[in-house]
């Protein structure tokens, strides 16, 4: 067994420290050893995105990143997302327009989703179809995913404008 | 899926990673982004005993452009490649290339250096950058040596790079001309069925330079100067289109799997390559 | 007392049958709330997994468990030698079969469990597989079934007696040691005579590749067994978990009441998760061995390689019609690929399940088929991926006949389906094959399809598409892709269908609490079909109370009454009628107690929307609420208190919904890559209960439908290895690969089922299927194609066209 390090994170604001075998996955860092099981494993191989979580601003698929590799990483989870009383826009709209049915690959969608919004405020069908080509979903052939992901974007488009 | 249990090492610079692999020899593997080397861990295909992490090595990132030539680190993700807004300008071919890889969350994390370092026939960067002409800075424990990208691929997985070297930038002649990257696949996140990469000059009517490479269509990328040349000097008709591809057929060396047998790829690479070249012209 | 608002408000108020509720269970799924098995931690828990089969067709000489015992945090290597003892090395199959738990002497299939390693953690149980030394010795592989039944290699030993002869199956006689059985529906001599004599025959062969439901969320559980007590609780991806307790009960010998089974959240089913897997088996023994609760949970590969194929049909048929295309006759042989063990999951007395629905939609007088299932060194499995037992693979058939036919007889596909649909009238129908389908109206559908997508003017556009590419001014192809489907669903009448003897009723158990909100508990577990949502829609318009005052519960043996669970289409069918029906016990009582609050007697009050008032005195009323309370709070003369209703539903008959497809494509010859460029599905699943959900099912159905017609599939190479054991070859499209769909329907409510509803979540994958296919198939028709077999992915679409002279 390899030696174990010491690894600081930072999950959705909170600080994390612990030790850790460096192969350990951070899917499985995150669901196993700091119990937040929104990210889920679909397929192991980095194909299918349930295991969505944004890291340093990025969108990664946490089944392919060891614990190691994430050390000093700021890391968003659906569960950093959005809560009860303090929905994110996407989460609404997922409700409102069917989005999910299972509901597995939803929160790897999501998170992906609301990463897309930001690289792209207003995207087009297409743009929404190419930006979400890493997350899988098995039930909703994808449809009303994207009019989840269409009116969220309306909507908080809506919010800056009125802020403005 | 949990790979076998490793070291990790995260050095902060060249001399570093040269140590560790001076240290370790074969039982160490370097990487970047991880996602050619971690699922080939998971599977237990590969065995790596020290693992070199480059992500804090300074000096392997950004993305210079200069008169003549441009830089790449290779720690530079495909995504960093598609949003380098002056990069779209001097060489759109990358961009156009790195949005057919894999999807948004593998783009965020795959770099140009291990796109082109590991040797993967089904990668798309060499056959790239075998079209550019791009040569490869491989840092070693004698110094750094550029290697061209047309002489650094020997065999699936066997490059120019020796266990003790790294690659540290890419580095790529200003393009010139029209360019194309084509590629058919079966699905997002699958290697090519067949891809193409053409860069093409285009002199009042007449194609005064052409370089052309394919992808996973041998055990190595195929950059074919014979399909080049035989667009040299022709208005890239059809007789020059049959004669890029009749040679281009000849170079190429594909085998079967589940993407199809040899005949439908050959096939295949015809037909992509011929849509490369007519748009790389329309472009030229 | 006057009404504050509306009866169309009190109507909108429930959320009833109808509309198109919001689902209840997505609040907690769009925050990463959902409670899926592998998110279940206990104390003390440990990892359990699988040392795996390189080899198809092997003798296991050895297994040396002592590295690995030696590995830390390894804690016990269970093999069948350990399993032996206790009986449980084996286990029977859904089909009345056995198969290995663990490999007893041999290995037939790529994957199989070889021994089961307990270890703290996934690390550790990965590290001790790597090190148990298995020592095996190659066997000839077989995977083509035809070869199988010629073949001196024995598969089955077991199987075999002493002196060679062949002992009879579950399903009676066996031709061969590589034989399962054969089962035969429809008269034989009739209808070879009838072919025989017709004036018109068109015949086919074709193949049903075999592929996977492949749900995002691999199979596991989590075993538990409490020594104190004597109670094991078993959490799992179970598609019917009673079903699974009776079986662990019967294959433990613990008794049932003290197995606890719970099916959480379920990440997609499919049909991947109705059976018995070894999984389960050694995370039970582990669990009693260890006294530690144990998880088991599939890697992707385990899961597209050991768990539950579907399909694998070969499939040969004639059909004979008159000049004018009335169809006389329809014969079919179908060469079944079950892999290495007999573990299809059907009804026990339909091995190849609802295959004789095979006639399809149309007015067959005639008609015979015949399957024989086979032996091979292949996963075992045989699911119902997305459908009703089989019944893709027959529509595919009958809707690949049909052009067949139409090809032969020189005639439009779609006129030929029209002039043989079964008319409207003819319901209650009795087909050829033996089932009696019980209404339809597909005349009306099938016109309202082909008109919505101007069907003469895509034929026109097609034919001068054709002219154009003959002409060298494309490269592109155009198809129209049509299937008209009729499903069977809704297993099932319990004279007819059971599984292991257990009769496929299910059940509804309600309690109305006195404040005037219920919960209901179902014998079905949702795996994405949102019963949460339509249940309790269900049961607002039964019993007048507000959907969002209504629980629903499922996949808990210890609290939901016994029911056989979810897949073939069977919830809305079958558990809907039960909740209708207790719904409807809870009203009876209610219109008691209303009676005697209004001081009238029961049959002067009548229900309306939310309330029972008194006949011609709408003024005089009790709401559901009022009632409910004065059930918990008043002494009424010859009524128990409470409110509470259960019931046991035995449908009379299946349901047939039915749907008519067009699909729109574009192929580029050269590249064999597709295109949809348009795909219309009219659905009628008769009454609707959420027009939303039904939309969202009808997507994702057809999505799955896409997949398998244009490049999913398990495929082997000869010597039995997995090729597409990955995502990166196993097809799951992304939304790139995706095109809209437009929906419609028409209602044709059943006339048995209580709401008159049918079930609808896998018609779109049934239909769909075949008029993906056929829109390839179409597109090459003017060519001179006849049949090609699916998957349709690029290289095998060029070949088409290659094959046709298509390339010059």
């Amino acid at each position: 067994m390899a030696k174990k390090m010491h690894i600081k994170l930072k999950v959705n604001g909170k600080e994390e420290e612990f030790l850790a075998e460096p192969r350990e996955l951070l899917i499985y860092t995150l669901r196993e050893r700091l119990n937040i099981t929104g990210p889920h494993i679909g397929c192991e191989t980095s194909h299918c995105g349930a295991c969505t979580v944004t890291i340093n601003g990025k969108s990664v698929k946490s089944c392919t990143m060891f614990v190691a590799q994430a050390d000093g990483a700021d890391i968003t989870t659906i569960e950093g997302i959005g809560a009860a009383g303090n929905l994110h826009p996407l989460q609404e709209a997922f409700k409102e327009h069917h989005g999910l049915q299972c509901g597995y690959c939803t929160p790897g969608m999501i998170t992906r989703a609301a990463k897309l919004l930001e690289e792209i405020p207003s995207p087009t069908e297409e743009q929404i179809r190419f930006g979400m080509a890493g997350n899988i979903c098995r039930c909703t052939g994808y449809q009303n995913i994207v009019k989840s992901i269409q009116a969220a974007a309306a909507q908080m488009n809506a919010a800056r404008e009125a802020a403005e | 899926m949990i790979p076998a249990a490793f070291d990790y090492h995260r050095p902060k610079d060249i001399a570093g990673v040269l140590a560790l692999l001076a240290e370790h020899g074969d039982t160490a593997r370097v990487m970047a982004g991880g996602h050619s080397l971690i699922p080939m861990m998971k599977l237990r295909m590969t065995d790596v005993q020290h693992l070199i992490d480059l992500q804090d090595v300074g000096g392997l990132s950004g993305i210079e452009i200069g008169s003549t030539s441009i830089r790449i680190g290779a720690l530079v993700t495909q995504a960093e490649l598609i949003d380098h807004a002056r990069l779209a300008i001097a060489a759109p071919i990358l961009r156009e290339a790195a949005l057919q890889i894999a999807d948004p969350q593998v783009r965020y994390m795959g770099t140009i250096g291990g796109n082109v370092a590991n040797g993967d026939p089904g990668n798309d960067m060499p056959g790239l950058m075998q079209c550019l002409n791009a040569s490869f800075t491989l840092a070693g424990p004698d110094g750094e040596r550029q290697v061209a990208a047309r002489e650094f691929y020997e065999a699936a997985y066997v490059t120019a790079r020796s266990d003790d070297e790294v690659l540290t930038a890419v580095t790529i002649p200003m393009p010139a001309g029209g360019h194309a990257y084509e590629k058919q696949k079966r699905k997002i996140g699958d290697y090519a069925t067949a891809a193409a990469a053409v860069q093409i000059v285009n002199s009042g009517g007449t194609c005064s330079s052409a370089a052309i490479a394919m992808t996973n269509l041998s055990d190595t990328p195929v950059f074919s100067e014979a399909a080049g040349a035989a667009l040299v000097g022709s208005s890239v008709d059809n007789a020059a289109l049959n004669a890029a591809v009749a040679a281009m057929l000849e170079d190429i060396d594909p085998t079967e799997d589940n993407r199809g047998p040899v005949a439908f790829k050959k096939h295949a690479a015809g037909v992509i390559l011929r849509r490369a070249i007519e748009r790389a012209w329309s472009r030229a | 007392m006057k009404d504050e608002i509306s009866r169309d408000d009190r109507v909108a108020n429930l959320k009833g049958m109808g509309c198109s509720r919001k689902r209840v269970e997505d609040a907690r799924f769009t925050q990463g709330k959902g409670n899926y098995v592998d998110d279940i931690k206990l104390d003390g828990m440990l990892f359990g997994d699988f040392v795996r089969s390189p080899y198809a067709h092997a003798r296991v000489t050895n297994i040396d468990t002592s590295a690995a015992l030696k590995v830390p945090g390894v804690l016990a290597v269970l093999t069948a030698a350990d399993l032996a003892p206790l009986g449980l090395h084996w286990m029977p199959t859904l089909a009345g079969d056995k198969q290995m738990v663990l490999a007893d002497g041999k290995v037939l299939f790529q994957g199989q469990e070889v021994a089961f390693v307990v270890a703290v953690d996934r690390y550790a149980a990965a590290d001790g597989i790597d090190a148990v030394v298995v020592d095996y010795e190659e066997l000839p592989v077989i995977v083509d079934p035809f070869e199988s039944q010629q073949s001196d290699v024995v598969l089955r030993e077991d199987l075999v007696a002493l002196d060679g002869s062949i002992p009879p199956g579950a399903h009676g006689p066996r031709k061969h040691h590589n034989h399962i059985f054969t089962w035969s529906a429809g008269d034989k001599d009739p209808t070879l005579e009838v072919i025989a004599n017709a004036e018109v025959v068109a015949e086919a062969s074709m193949y049903y590749h075999r592929t996977h439901p492949c749900p995002l969320e691999t199979c596991g559980c989590v075993a538990s067994m409490d020594k104190v007590n004597g109670k094991l609780t078993l959490w799992g991806t179970f598609q019917a978990p009673h079903a699974i307790r009776t079986v662990v009960s019967l294959i433990s010998g613990i008794e049932e009441h003290n197995i606890r089974v719970i099916s959480p959240d379920i990440g997609g089913g499919f049909g991947n998760k109705v059976g018995a897997y070894s999984g389960y088996v050694c995370s039970v023994v582990a669990s009693i061995v260890t006294g530690k609760p144990v998880k088991w949970i599939e890697d992707r590969m385990d899961n597209l390689m050991t768990t539950a194929f579907a399909r694998d049909y070969h499939m040969t048929g004639k059909i004979a019609a008159t000049p004018e295309g009335r169809i006389t006759g329809l014969w079919c042989h179908v060469t079944a690929d079950h892999g290495a063990f007999d573990a299809c999951a059907d009804p026990s007395k339909f091995p190849a399940g609802f295959m004789n629905i095979c006639t399809g939609s149309y007015d067959i007088p005639t008609a015979f088929l015949e399957v024989d299932g086979v032996y091979t060194n292949k996963a075992p499995g045989g699911v119902s991926y997305r459908c009703s037992f089989r019944v893709t693979e027959a529509v595919y058939f009958i809707e690949r006949m049909i052009e067949v036919l139409a090809i032969k007889l020189n005639m439009d596909a779609a006129e030929l389906r029209r002039i043989n649909f079964i008319r409207k009238e003819q319901f209650p129908y009795k087909a050829a094959l033996g089932w009696e389908y019980d209404s339809g109206d597909y005349h009306t559908a099938w016109d309202k399809a082909l008109a919505t997508v101007d069907y003469a003017g895509l034929r026109a556009e097609q034919a001068q598409r054709v002219a154009d590419f003959k002409a060298g001014k494309t490269r592109k192809i155009m198809g129209i892709g049509l299937s008209f489907f009729t499903e069977i669903v809704g297993a099932g009448p319990v004279k007819n269908c059971d599984i292991l003897g257990l009769g496929m009723f299910d059940s509804c158990e309600i309690r109305i609490h006195p404040t005037g909100s219920a919960i209901a508990r179902l014998g079905t577990i949702s795996q994405g079909q949102g019963h949460a949502t339509t249940f309790a829609q269900i049961l607002a318009s039964e019993i007048g109370l507000p959907a969002d005052s209504i629980t629903i519960e499922e996949g808990d043996t210890d609290t939901a009454p016994y029911g056989l669970g979810t897949y073939g289409s069977r919830s809305t069918p079958v558990a809907g009628a039960a909740t209708a029906m207790a719904g409807r016990k809870i009203r009876a009582k209610a219109q008691m107690i209303a009676a005697w609050l209004l001081e009238v007697h029961d049959n002067d009050v009548e229900f309306d929307v939310d309330r029972f008032v008194v006949k011609g005195s709408p003024e005089r009323f009790k709401t559901m609420k009022e009632i409910a309370f004065a059930a918990y709070n008043q002494a009424i003369p010859g009524l128990e208190p409470g409110l509470e209703a259960v019931s046991y539903y035995d449908p009379p008959n299946m349901t047939y919904p039915f749907g008519a497809y067009v699909c729109v494509m574009d192929i580029d010859v050269d590249t064999g890559v597709t295109e949809i460029r348009r795909f219309y599905a009219l659905d009628d699943c008769g009454t609707r209960i959420n027009p939303m959900i039904i939309e969202g099912q009808v997507h994702g159905g057809l999505t799955e439908a896409l997949a398998v017609a244009l490049g999913q599939e398990i495929a082997y190479d000869k010597m039995g290895n997995v090729k597409t054991g990955t995502l990166m070859d196993f097809f799951l499209p992304t939304a790139w690969e995706v095109p809209n769909y437009e929906t419609d329907f028409t209602v044709t409510p059943s006339p048995h089922h209580p709401i008159g509803a049918k079930g609808v979540g896998e018609s779109p994958h049934v239909g769909g299927v075949p008029c993906f296919s056929n829109a390839v198939q179409d597109a090459f028709r003017p060519f001179g194609n006849i049949h090609t077999n699916m998957p349709h992915d690029h290289w095998r679409i060029w070949q088409m066209a290659n094959k046709l002279g298509l390339h010059g």
